[in-house]
């Protein structure tokens, strides 16, 4: 017993600098990706939580206030209009860019030809800078001499002021951002559908099944998960909009506000509180960590 | 800062500085807290191609606002998407604008009552200012459909040669000229436009230097020994002229000129030695602007900016806004942030 502890402990000094040694390389290079994060993901985490609580302009010393930058939020009429905006755009940018995709998923699944054709067409705004997608939208959206009023007037139908109307701007905004997001959603909504057995299928037309009763009763069963999933990537997604009412709207029109535009707002081109702005990226982050988490919950579950 | 008065005597150069730009940088016991190096204020710049096009004298720009509507639609209605007057909505930049019109009338954004700053735009010379732009956006249609424009828009429609008019300080032009390749020969500058028989304002801003409160005399002195060398020296600027026009940079612009008397005098020569741009076109603003009282940025600027823009993308994009209305929301706002504002 007491021989064999001490053999063990004897290979244990001799066993562990080989390991350590062995893996030096790998923790060299884990070092780098560790530091990466620590300065550039979880240093930012933290800090952005402590000027939450602070007084902050990064010109004077920051003194901790305590809770008033959230009190000053919720006091602020602009913060409920912002939230407000985002949730309309979330609910506008599920309406179209959850149902849109997935339209286009099972159209895609039915071609018979030209199939890799237009799967990179679906695909190509995707690869567009998005600053280069909002300005060629913005074009598209000029009340005079757009693209869209443009083709209006020549088939004598009424043409819209697009993003300069409180009626329409935020619908504007959500059609560009549909436009030019669908390419990832429609491709992971295809591959959905292609693991479903053609049998299924099979089976469904010779009980004599009707195109939409397919759809019905074997693609959306057999989708599901994937539908839940993008549901939630979507709403974590669309609540962050910010470059298409920041370059079609403007930072100051009531009517897109959302509140990645007042973090930005708050921060650089009105108040330059950086307390402020970290306080709402805050409130921001909790909302957005209660979808992830119900996300990695599902995901986890699955696996 | 520092208290710099005492030292000034030493430095004649500073006696040549115009006393409205001294001011600025004075307390309102006359003490004197820095000195002003550059200075810019708001005009009328005008495409003088589209105004002899439309039938409108080139060399005697509209100088008040009625004149600027009626200017407008003449020139509008030279058609293929010409526009006559044009205006920011978007980012700040309109209640920036908003700001400078407002001015010209000679409104205020904010007055101080007490010891408390209170919104002061929700009068008749603001609703005069929307409502001015409302006419001219949907009842004579010259401010174009396109609207919710920023800073650079206006500057690359004038560099289109397809606006008539916009309100803005001189030094727009180079950059129209360079970055929107503008014809530099087409662009007149003019005084700020006002109402007929009210006292006028036009916004003006600029840069200067002041001193640490806890600077030594000595450093003080050395300091000003440097800055009337370096910057605010009169007998400097013929060779920074020369070095800019051989580095082709814009010479002979009415503004930065914040020089009186002697210094102004060889301002103006140099200027006329060495210019590359067609001087005699910003005549109007030189003769003009000279009798206008500057008016400085309101107190928390940005942040009354950013209420004022609504009020002026709501006149430009909506044709049933009420400016009244516009304006009591914006200046309960404004008075919120005010009162939070030290």
């Amino acid at each position: 017993m007491a021989i064999g502890t001490a053999a063990a402990r004897g290979t244990l000094r001799v066993r562990l600098p080989r390991r350590v040694s062995e893996n030096l390389l790998a923790y060299g290079f884990m070092a780098a990706g560790i530091a990466c994060f620590a300065l550039f993901s979880w240093y930012p985490l933290v800090r952005g939580v402590l000027l939450s609580f602070q007084q902050v302009n990064f010109v004077t010393a920051p003194s901790w206030v305590g809770l008033a930058n959230f009190r000053a939020l919720v006091g602020d009429p602009m913060f409920w209009t912002a939230w407000r905006n985002t949730l309309y755009f979330t609910g506008l940018a599920l309406l179209l860019g959850y149902a849109v995709p997935f339209a286009v998923a099972v159209l895609l699944n039915e071609l018979r030809h030209l199939k890799g054709f237009f799967r990179v067409a679906v695909y190509l705004p995707v690869m567009l800078p998005p600053i280069v997608t909002v300005l060629l939208w913005q074009y598209f959206y000029d009340p005079g001499n757009g693209l869209f009023n443009t083709i209006l007037r020549g088939v004598h139908l009424p043409t819209s002021q697009w993003t300069q109307s409180s009626s329409t701007a935020m619908l504007s905004l959500v059609l560009v951002s549909t436009w030019a997001n669908m390419g990832s959603a429609t491709l992971i909504y295809l591959a959905g559908l292609q693991s479903i057995p053609s049998e299924l299928y099979e089976a469904a037309e010779v009980e004599g099944a009707s195109v939409w009763q397919r759809l019905r009763h074997v693609t959306i069963p057999h989708s599901r998960f994937v539908l839940l999933v993008m549901l939630l990537v979507q709403v974590v997604a669309t609540m962050q909009v910010f470059i298409e009412p920041f370059q079609l709207t403007g930072t100051t029109n009531p009517d897109t506000v959302t509140i990645m535009v007042l973090i930005y707002r708050y921060a650089f081109t009105v108040n330059h509180d950086f307390g402020l702005a970290a306080a709402t990226s805050v409130l921001l982050f909790v909302v957005l960590g209660a979808f992830s988490a119900i996300y990695l919950r599902l995901t986890r579950g699955r696996d | 800062m520092a208290e710099i008065t005492p030292y000034l005597a030493d430095f004649p150069a500073v006696g040549q500085i115009k006393p409205d730009l001294m001011k600025v940088f004075s307390g309102p016991d006359g003490k004197v807290y820095g000195l002003p190096w550059t200075n810019y204020s708001m005009g009328l710049l005008y495409n003088r191609k589209l105004f002899a096009k439309a039938g409108l004298d080139p060399d005697n720009p509209p100088t008040t606002w009625d004149g600027v509507r009626g200017a407008a639609r003449k020139i509008a209605a030279l058609g293929g998407g010409t526009v006559g007057y044009g205006d920011y909505s978007k980012s700040n930049t309109g209640g920036w604008h908003f700001t400078a019109e407002l001015y010209s009338l000679g409104g205020q954004i904010a007055v101080k009552d007490g010891d408390a700053w209170k919104a002061a735009f929700n009068d008749d010379k603001g609703r005069q200012v929307l409502q001015q732009l409302k006419d001219m956006r949907w009842a004579d249609n010259s401010m174009g459909s396109r609207q919710l424009l920023e800073w650079s828009d206006l500057l690359q429609m004038m560099g289109s040669g397809k606006l008539g008019m916009y309100v803005a300080t001189s030094d727009n032009i180079p950059t129209i000229v360079n970055q929107y390749k503008g014809d530099p020969t087409a662009y007149g500058l003019g005084p700020m436009p006002g109402g007929a028989g009210v006292p006028q304002g036009t916004l003006a801003g600029g840069d200067g230097f002041m001193f640490n409160a806890k600077a030594s005399p000595e450093k003080i002195r050395a300091g000003l020994r440097w800055l009337t060398f370096k910057f605010t020296n009169p007998d400097r600027i013929a060779t920074d002229d020369q070095w800019s026009a051989a580095n082709k940079r814009p010479v002979g612009l009415p503004e930065p000129n914040i020089w009186t008397g002697d210094a102004a005098t060889k301002l103006t020569e140099a200027h006329s030695q060495y210019t590359n741009l067609p001087r005699q076109n910003y005549q109007p603003f030189v003769n003009g602007n000279a009798s206008i009282p500057l008016r400085l940025e309101p107190p928390v600027a940005q942040q009354l900016y950013a209420v004022l823009d609504v009020a002026m993308q709501k006149v430009l994009t909506d044709r049933n806004a009420d400016p009244g209305q516009l304006l009591d929301a914006a200046a309960k706002q404004a008075d919120s942030i005010l009162a939070t504002a030290t």
